[in-house]
């Protein structure tokens, strides 16, 4: 951000709810299917058909509400009204004034707090296939339209504009994904679109509480495309501003590619939405078994996740990397950490094997025995493998399950004795007088070496930490200390 | 005299006996069909074979001693704009012609689980908006006590239909007045229900929060019969009350002793002296048989109409939003999308469709909204509080149904604010969502039909019903359908020859 100004990001998070069927008809609602097979006379808006609100969507989105500290209100539903071919009713059922959820927080991993505006039911429009040469409208022979998704229920989070920077943009839609996926509302999956986002931006001189004109970018498919859009769109913004124009308030497409924004319509061609009060259904007003559902069970947020592993990691003594402390979260690892430290793992060592080579294949990871992983991480701490040998018994353990121990003896990792470790680095010495004499004389350098030839001398069974504290061991001997 | 005018009950009854069967009953039907329809054009589709194969199929439970339902093998007409499966739906709009629903509307169903068989979707205007089945796209309906005159609207077919004697019941849909004003215009009885009482699903939406299906027949005791059928709770309408379906056929005979009736006076000046000698004759009757009629004003009842027609374009500029040619029905080819639709619109849609899209798209615009729409809304709730006091004092309140008799056709097609007139009386019900039936009453000035208007609170059908059966037993028999095809004179005139 160029010196002088500060970027002011509101974030629009539409997300999928994970129900069995639509949010007003009973079609299966699922990714993926054969175009136009998850359809019926309602969500495809026949005439005469009519919604009959899902109430499931409902308690997954007060469920949301409640996850983000919203007041729950009753509630009423509205119609947008424009035109557009994959909307088959030509307006969309949504929550414009009186939404369900308002007034909520959300709490980053850094301390910092975003407003939660309000966060609504909707149901999602069906999906244009553009044919021709470019995918894009423009030059299209004809267009597709899949109404698999039409109906889909969604829930929309409006956030205040209280984002700050592009980064922190980005800790806003994972926690939020993280809440979204706690609360069992939604699969959090970004890439099949369950999971979109719309940003308003805008900048204004740092140190001023009025807010600038914003632009609303729409097309962020991914979590890179949001930091880079409002990283373009700020400096856009502050270039504009600083050539003495100014900004327009206007929608605008991220394309991904060319790595900027355009716009898409400004306000005086914007759509005037004519909202109105469905007439189609009634008012919605949670009564106590949907309230009781909404509340019962408290979901165990990300941040709830992040106290719990503070609190184990303090009672251990031991420190945690907030971002391997991030990572496991995210993928979902934390609880193999937290039971294999019940079982006696050494805390930090179990953070960092599961943050990094877990990590790698989450999936496997979520279905590692963690007494399994505990057992592995005892014996990396305990010496009986080097950290070498425990990643790759790490790695056999990911793809095949079973006992640690077994793994190191069937890969010939059995723990060298110290007495065998000492004889090894003692011929290494001998070997090598000149470079003992630099080791001795205070050449750190030359540390590596002696590692490397004494690993060389083990076939890698020597755990580096614990020779190098050998060679320290008879450094110290040699200077007679 | 035939089965058919015996009316629905009678019919059913002797088919259910297995005094006659179904398949004689809908041949009769349809024969009749087939001579009046030429002069009439009540129906938009025949479904000759389709109803001679359900009425052999009544026959076949009767056979086997099944009971096919207290509808057993009465020939209906269904307004179409109620989908019915595999048959083509229009609304009398070119912009649905060739659609075939994949699906029945609850009342079809409903009806069909009674026993009931369908010969004919009836003409309407289109979309069901206007008073006189002008607007539909395929040609107006006549009215069978003059040809020369409308049937009214927009359930102009149905009503026509059974004051003809084609069928012994038929149903449309009320928006506005659209069963009650051409009942009145036809001699025949037509009920409006609380809204809420009969599932909208299926029902192709004019405007939601209005709609509402009911019955057309020529005697009270067959509309309540008809009501009971198709009433009651729907799962798949967020807006049908869960509760079963009036019980009506118990309270016919009960009479009006005791039961509070006040005559409202606030139309006196805008309808003929036909209209308003009918209802005061009403009043006069129901106080003869016992009941404790005052008059009574309710000035907000003047205000309904206004609002109503607010308040109806706006939500049927939504509703009729979807007829954009992506999915079904007329399309115009264009060079992008936005032509295109903008093409099928301005084809598939008629000039008072268009004019109606336009103004509720208007009253619903920013900066517009609140001038129009919020206050059209705050005009709704004036009414329907208005009409709540009423009812503190009175069970029931009666008026004219219609400002005049039927009208030449082609007489008000130039001037929309006079064809809306025609609603005056009718739509506060539906603002309020209170019921209201249309009872024929007497013949007026212009030797044709006129209703009188009995309205009750929300869920008072049974009071309403009751009141009805006693003005029906008051009223000349000669004011009442079926009639023969061009009225009683030209039908004697043709027997005497």
């Amino acid at each position: 951000m160029p010196e002088g100004y500060e970027t002011v990001v509101g974030l629009e998070v539409h997300c999928e709810l994970a129900t069995a069927t639509k949010l007003f008809c009973g079609c299966p609602n699922v990714f993926g299917a054969e175009p136009n097979t998850n359809i019926c006379p309602v969500c495809l808006g026949l005439p005469g058909s009519l919604p009959v609100l899902n109430r499931r969507a409902v308690e997954l989105a007060m469920r949301i509400g409640t996850a983000l500290g919203c007041e729950i209100r009753p509630s009423v539903f509205h119609r947008k009204n424009y035109f557009y071919p994959d909307m088959p009713k030509d307006y969309q059922i949504s929550q414009y004034d009186e939404p369900v959820n308002v007034n909520g927080r959300l709490e980053l991993p850094d301390g910092s707090v975003v407003g939660i505006e309000r966060a609504h039911i909707e149901e999602d429009t069906g999906k244009t296939t553009h044919v021709g040469a470019t995918g894009r409208i423009h030059g299209a022979s004809h267009s597709l339209v899949d109404y698999n998704r039409a109906g889909v229920p969604l829930v929309e989070t409006v956030s205040a504009p209280d984002i700050r920077s592009a980064e922190q943009a980005r800790a806003y839609v994972i926690e939020l994904r993280g809440v979204l996926v706690a609360t069992g509302a939604s699969d959090g999956r970004m890439e099949e679109g369950s999971l979109r986002v719309d940003a308003n931006i805008s900048v204004r001189p740092t140190g001023s509480d009025i807010l600038g004109t914003r632009c609303e970018v729409k097309n962020l498919n991914s979590l890179r495309s949001l930091v880079r859009a409002i990283e373009y769109e700020a400096r856009r913004q502050v270039e504009l501003l600083e050539a003495g124009g100014a900004v327009t308030q206007e929608t605008r497409h991220w394309d991904e590619d060319a790595g900027v924004t355009h716009p898409l319509r400004s306000k005086e061609e914007a759509y005037d939405y004519r909202y109105f009060q469905e007439p189609d259904l009634v008012p919605l007003v949670p009564d106590a078994a949907l309230l009781e559902a909404a509340t019962a069970g408290e979901a165990l947020l990300p941040s709830d996740r992040r106290r719990r592993i503070a609190e184990v990691f303090a009672a251990h003594g031991a420190e945690a990397s907030a971002e391997q402390v991030l990572t496991v979260i995210e993928l979902d690892l934390d609880q193999l950490v937290l039971d294999a430290v019940e079982v006696g793992a050494d805390a930090r060592l179990a953070l960092a094997r599961a943050a990094n080579e877990a990590a790698a294949r989450p999936d496997d990871a979520r279905r590692l025995d963690p007494r399994a992983f505990a057992d592995l991480v005892k014996m990396e701490h305990d010496g009986k493998l080097s950290a070498t040998q425990s990643k790759t018994v790490l790695g056999a353990l990911l793809e095949e399950g079973g006992d640690p121990a077994d793994i190191a003896a069937r890969l010939g990792y059995e723990a060298l004795d110290t007495a065998e470790l000492e004889a090894a680095v003692d011929r290494v010495i001998a070997e090598s007088p000149d470079e003992w004499t630099r080791y001795v004389g205070g050449d750190a350098k030359v540390t590596g070496y002696f590692v490397g030839k004494v690993m060389q001398a083990t076939k890698g069974r020597a755990d580096g930490k614990v020779v190098s504290s050998v060679l320290a061991a008879r450094r110290d001997e040699a200077a007679g200390r | 005299m035939s089965l058919l005018d015996a009316g629905a009950a009678a019919v059913a009854k002797a088919v259910r006996a297995g005094d006659v069967t179904a398949v004689e009953v809908i041949e009769e039907a349809l024969a009749r069909l087939d001579a009046t329809e030429g002069d009439l054009h009540c129906f938009q589709t025949v479904l000759g074979d389709k109803a001679r194969r359900e009425a052999a199929r009544v026959d076949e439970a009767v056979g086997e001693g099944r009971d096919p339902g207290p509808l057993a093998g009465v020939p209906i007409a269904l307004k179409d704009n109620l989908c019915t499966h595999g048959i083509e739906t229009t609304c009398s709009s070119r912009i649905l012609e060739g659609w075939r629903p994949p699906y029945d509307a609850t009342v079809v169903e409903r009806l069909r689980g009674a026993g009931a068989v369908a010969v004919g979707k009836t003409n309407l205007d289109e979309f069901a908006m206007g008073s006189s089945t002008e607007n539909s796209a395929f040609g107006p309906t006549h009215n069978p006590w003059d040809l020369s005159r409308v049937p009214g609207g927009s359930s102009g077919g149905s009503a026509a239909a059974v004051a003809a004697g084609v069928v012994p019941l038929a149903f449309g849909s009320d928006t506005g007045g659209s069963i009650r004003q051409p009942a009145s215009l036809c001699g025949v009885v037509g009920i409006k229900p609380t809204y809420g009482v009969v599932s909208r699903y299926g029902l192709i939406a004019f405007a939601s929060s209005l709609d509402q299906i009911g019955p057309f027949a020529p005697t009270v005791a067959d509309a309540a019969l008809a009501l009971e059928v198709i009433g009651g709770g729907d799962p798949r309408d967020s807006t049908c009350l869960a509760r079963p379906a009036p019980r009506l056929i118990e309270v016919l005979g009960r009479g009006v002793e005791g039961l509070r009736v006040g005559v409202l006076e606030d139309f006196v000046d805008d309808v003929s002296a036909s209209c308003r000698r009918a209802a005061n004759d009403a009043a006069d009757a129901l106080a003869a048989a016992g009941a404790k009629v005052d008059a009574v004003s309710v000035p907000e009842a003047r205000l309904g109409l206004p609002a109503y027609y607010v308040i109806a374009p706006a939500e049927a500029s939504s509703n009729l939003a979807r007829y954009d040619g992506v999915r079904y029905g007329l399309r115009v080819e264009g060079p992008d999308v936005e032509a295109m639709n903008a093409r099928t619109r301005a084809a598939g849609f008629g000039r008072e469709v268009r004019r109606r899209i336009m103004i509720g798209t208007y009253a619903l615009s920013a900066g517009y909204y609140d001038a129009y729409y919020g206050q059209a809304q705050r005009v709704r709730t004036l009414v329907t509080r208005a009409f709540d006091a009423a009812y503190e004092r009175f069970d029931v309140l009666l008026s004219p149904t219609t400002p005049s008799e039927a009208f030449e056709l082609g007489a008000k097609t130039a001037n929309p604010i006079e064809m809306y007139l025609s609603d005056l009386c009718t739509v506060s019900s539906n603002l309020t969502g209170q019921p209201a039936i249309s009872v024929p009453y007497a013949l007026g000035d212009e030797g044709l039909p006129v209703g009188v208007q009995v309205m009750a609170p929300a869920l008072g059908e049974a009071l309403m019903v009751q009141v009805a059966a006693v003005l029906e037993q008051a009223a000349p028999a000669e004011a009442r359908g079926p009639v023969p095809v061009g009225g009683r004179a030209r039908g004697e005139a043709a027997d005497g020859a």
